[in-house]
């Protein structure tokens, strides 16, 4: 990112006002923060906001496989750290099929990859990719197995390809798909660069080591090709860290370009591929790719991606709602809740503990949990009774309504409120089953 | 070929190096961020702490079928942790609150010492969660156990005093809680450091979520931990404990929901994914549950640790 003094050498320095500011420094330092855009100065050049474009633009590529709302963007970081900032493009993760394989079997292999989505807290979890991979080494093979993928699949492809050949007839009849062509070790990296950008479609480039990967991305830039995903060749899990370690820090601290590109990993299955995949979620990957993944890998793989790939900044927050846990019936317990997600999925796990089945209402606090949502005057009793309100729950149960411990000095209130009893609760979660068991017994 | 620019950072200060046990374990010493060999020159990998309880209630029956029966007997469950390749035992008491079990006192010094004596291992002891039995049974170990160094887990801001002195008084390590927070964690150290606790007996443990109930908070709050510790911040040098077993506790995990796989294949990654996220944010001691998780950790991290 360029900083305000950079930007003020490029504007006209009148004070003229014309972009809205009252000068042109006041200007330089919105653009730095970005929150004015270098075009809204009638009196730049069209070339320096080209230039500035350049220099400012993410330290790392951004890439996109596939078109329309499915498309899989990759890339496009700026930070090291995610307490930093939000990382943007969420890791992508696919599976392979081989066009070897008769077309039952591929077709198999697609449905199996379909199954792996997951419904979860209003989010889908799911598989991003298919890829063929070409080792028959023929043409006419690997665009059947092409049409047989996507007779089943319409996400984002990609394709697994050495020969030139082949990827030349695979692109002349699939580029509007946008696949990432994903050429090997031994491929030429000029012949596949000229080809990707002829049909405008990202290349990914697998060389050995940081300083192998460097020089086939200037291979690949020289050839004219922007959109470009490398694979670092790692074989095991610490040349995995280590390299995209390495790749990732000279891209964002020295914005050395070579390497700032998205990376990807070609794994096999099994143990130690999920482990690969979990280390390159954590550290700079942008794209694996497995021979298989089972459903017991793939749920907690997708919901690691999920939670690194949340903003560091914003409290994560469940909707307000009543939320029944195992069956609650006209008798129940009422428990009540700030929706910040940790207290929700803390208190929630305790409650199911304890076998109990209880109605748990959760309150709009904007994500803040108990103690300072209270704090900050957005957990009052009216704001709990308007809850109860909108769910009717009080309708549902005459059973106890339970106020969380911390807040026990909203109990008198709450219970005016409400025109109801209230029992005050435990001030730790992990102490709710002994509390639900001495109220329900 | 390409010049790579170099990007090893040169930060200055190192995590404390503490030795545990009978002295031939030692936790912490790294000199940079997690297994990078080009800035940080320590080889030593995660230590790996296997729980053993005096009692199962309330311990999740999938992990309990793990262990062959010998889940029942503390002593023999460490032993199969020690076979298993555990570097430490990690013994819950809850057995010592009377509405679960019926351990005494006398029962679990009995118990620390058959561990010590049969597996030879590095062990942290942590109460039942009543301040009262934590109170009375925890010091008595830290008086009656003597010839291994053990970690007391665990202090609190609202209660440190005791359990800390009974720690310094028999040459023990105390662990330090601290709920989720870079500040509070320090916070814990200085006061620790106040009341007299030497800098190396201190061990610290900031909250592990597990993955899916917060485990994003956690790995970033442990990644600045220990960037503040590398870049100069003395009262963050010691070494981070990160409990992985909450992971069980997870509906994810365990359910028997259709399509979500084998559950006991399920947990195992649930916990082994949270404790490398654990190990790639910081923790110098990683306490575990599930045997094949462990194992499966244990394996990984002596890879990226470049050697044993």
């Amino acid at each position: 990112m360029a900083t305000a003094i950079e930007y003020f050498k490029l504007l006209p320095k009148t004070n003229c006002k014309d972009c809205g500011q009252p000068t042109c420094l006041a200007f330089a330092m919105l653009l730095a923060n970005q929150k004015a855009k270098l075009e809204d100065c009638p009196h730049v050049s069209g070339e320096a906001v080209e230039a500035m474009k350049e220099s400012s633009a993410p330290p790392v590529n951004t890439v996109k496989v596939g078109t329309g709302e499915n498309a899989v963007a990759m890339g496009g970081e700026n930070v090291l750290y995610r307490h930093e900032r939000r990382f943007e493009n969420p890791i992508a993760y696919a599976v392979s099929v081989s066009d070897s394989w008769d077309a039952p079997r591929i077709a198999e292999a697609v449905a199996k990859a379909k199954s792996l989505a997951f419904d979860r807290v209003g989010m889908v979890f799911r598989l991003d990719l298919v890829s063929v991979s070409n080792d028959s080494g023929e043409s006419d093979e690997f665009l059947a197995a092409v049409d047989a993928v996507l007779a089943d699949w319409d996400l984002p492809i990609m394709f697994e390809i050495n020969d030139v050949g082949v990827a030349e007839a695979a692109l002349s009849r699939h580029a509007a798909l946008k696949p990432l062509v994903y050429a090997g070790e031994t491929a030429d990296v000029e012949a596949f660069a000229k080809l990707a950008t002829k049909h405008g479609c990202p290349l990914g480039i697998r060389a050995k080591g940081v300083e192998a990967a460097a020089d086939a991305a200037e291979i690949a830039a020289k050839a004219g090709c922007k959109d470009l995903v490398l694979d670092l060749g790692a074989s095991n899990l610490k040349e995995c860290l280590e390299w995209q370690t390495i790749a990732r820090r000279a891209a964002i601290n020295r914005k050395f370009r070579p390497l700032g590109h998205p990376l990807m990993n070609r794994v096999g299955c099994g143990e130690y591929a999920v482990a690969t995949a979990v280390l390159s979620t954590l550290k700079y990957g942008s794209l694996v790719v497995f021979d298989g993944l089972e459903p017991y890998e793939a749920l907690p793989l997708f919901t690691l991606r999920q939670n690194i790939y949340t903003d560091p900044q914003v409290p994560i927050q469940v909707k307000q709602d009543l939320y029944p846990i195992g069956d609650p019936g006209p008798h129940s317990p009422i428990m009540f809740t700030t929706n910040f997600s940790l207290t929700y999925f803390t208190v929630r796990a305790d409650i199911e503990k304890s076998k109990i089945p209880v109605w748990l209402q959760i309150v709009n606090t904007e994500g803040l949990s108990v103690l300072t949502a209270y704090s900050a005057g957005k957990f009052e009793p009216e704001r709990v009774a308007a809850a109860f309100e909108e769910s009717g729950v009080l309708d549902k149960s005459d059973g106890p309504v339970v106020v969380p411990g911390l807040v026990a000095r909203m109990s008198g209130k709450l219970s005016e409120e409400i025109g109801r009893d209230v029992v005050v609760g435990t001030n730790e979660s992990k102490d709710i089953p002994k509390h639900l068991r001495e109220i329900t017994s | 070929m390409a010049e790579i620019p170099s990007v090893a950072e040169k930060y200055g200060s190192k995590v404390g190096e503490v030795p545990v046990g009978h002295g031939d374990y030692v936790a912490g010493g790294a000199g940079g961020m997690p297994f990078l060999s080009f800035e940080n020159p320590s080889k030593r990998r995660p230590m790996i702490a296997g729980e053993v309880r005096d009692s199962l209630v309330g311990y999740p029956e999938l992990a309990a079928g793990m262990f062959s029966g010998r889940e029942k007997d503390p002593a023999d469950w460490a032993m199969m942790w020690k076979e298993i390749g555990a570097d430490m035992i990690f013994l819950r008491l809850t057995g010592t609150d009377p509405s679960v079990g019926t351990t005494t006192a006398e029962d679990a010094v009995r118990i620390v010492k058959e561990i010590d004596e049969r597996t030879r291992l590095p062990i942290m002891v942590h109460g039942c969660g009543v301040q009262e039995i934590d109170h009375e049974i925890l010091p008595r170990i830290c008086s009656e156990v003597r010839d291994t160094r053990l970690i007391v887990s665990c202090v609190e801001e609202e209660d440190y005093k005791r359990l800390s002195a009974a720690a310094m008084a028999g040459g023990h390590h105390v662990l330090a809680f601290s709920n989720l927070d870079i500040n509070l964690a320090k916070q814990m150290n200085i006061l620790l450091s106040d009341f007299g606790v030497e800098k190396d007996n201190i061990f610290m443990d900031p909250l592990m979520a597990p993955l899916g109930m917060g485990l994003d908070y956690s790995y970033s709050v442990n990644e600045r931990i220990r960037l503040s510790a590398l870049r100069g911040d003395r009262m963050l040098q010691v070494p981070m404990v990160c409990h992985t077993g909450e992971a069980w506790d997870v509906a994810d995990a365990t359910s028997d929901e259709p399509g979500l796989g084998d559950p006991a294949h399920r947990v195992a990654w649930w916990e082994a994914i949270t404790a490398i996220c654990a190990m790639m944010s910081g923790a110098d001691l990683l306490v575990m549950r599930g045997p094949s998780a462990a194992d499966m950790v244990r394996v990984y991290a002596e890879e990226l640790a470049g050697g044993s």
